[in-house]
């Protein structure tokens, strides 16, 4: 049986992720993809994943959101309306169709067409801790400093262009 | 619960998606929705396949811990090279910002 709430999830954030390519207004494409991460969320929690779904709520809908919201005011041109796109529409639509025809081929006649779930205890957000703070410590480091310098180079590319000016 | 085959396709129809707005749009911008779209459609087949291991692990849920923050790492990054771009060219046609072209 197929549950009507991951029925109505999938719809949600396939046609919002759809809507934030195809708009014409680049702000609604910028909510779009809100709805659409905010979607991927929903997913998190059908798949037993709070801690997740949480995180991608915080980060996804909360922050980088916001920010492109931010950039699609800062940088809104009228232009944009209207860029012309003939030749690369039908060679995008090609490659993504052959991708999901092959590749769901592919996974239709795999194990995993019938995979169901197991009924063991699914991870809860201490085995996470500790898996973080265990196996994969020197990963969580590094990616402290990607994000401090992610954080930097981000604040010197504007800080240059003010001073160029 | 659905079978994994039901996430999986949800996953590949938001790749395919991302994927054609790669190749099809010429607004910057737009190019970094469908980067975004990209990463999303990967962090969901991470924890459904790892939800449907015989023995769940929360090596998947780490996994995109990582991925979430490495996704905003990116747009941040990625948000204020537009922005720079944007005030140098005045434009955010791709083929327009060909500044670095030898």
């Amino acid at each position: 049986m197929v549950d009507y709430f991951f029925l109505v999830l999938s719809v949600m954030t396939v046609g919002a992720s759809i809507i934030a390519l195809e708009s014409r207004e680049l702000v609604y494409g910028a909510i779009s993809l809100a709805v659409s991460l905010l979607g991927i969320a929903g997913f998190f929690i059908l798949l037993d994943a709070p801690f997740l779904a949480m995180l991608q709520i915080l980060v996804f809908v909360g922050a980088v959101s916001v920010l492109i919201i931010f950039v699609v005011m800062l940088v809104r041109r009228e232009k944009w309306v209207s860029v012309p796109s003939g030749y690369g529409r039908v060679a995008g639509l090609l490659v993504s169709i052959l991708l999901i025809a092959g590749v769901g081929y592919l996974a239709m006649n795999s194990g995993i067409a019938t995979m169901l779930p197991s009924s063991n205890s699914v991870p809860s957000y201490v085995d996470i801790g500790i898996k973080l703070l265990s196996d994969y410590w020197l990963p969580l480091q590094i990616l402290g400093l990607v994000l401090a310098s992610a954080v930097i180079g981000a604040l010197t590319l504007a800080k240059l262009e003010g001073a160029e000016q | 619960m659905e079978p994994l085959f039901n996430y999986f396709f949800v996953s590949l129809l938001l790749f395919a998606i991302g994927v054609y707005g790669l190749i099809s749009k010429r607004n910057v911008l737009r190019l970094l929705f469908a980067v975004e779209i990209i990463i999303n459609a990967a962090t969901l087949n991470f924890v459904a396949f790892s939800r449907y291991l015989p023995a769940p692990s929360a090596s998947g849920q780490v996994f995109v811990v990582f991925a979430i923050a490495l996704a905003a790492a990116e747009a941040a990054a990625g948000l204020a090279i537009i922005l720079v771009a944007f005030r140098l060219n005045k434009d955010v046609d791709i083929r327009e910002l060909r500044r670095l072209r030898g």
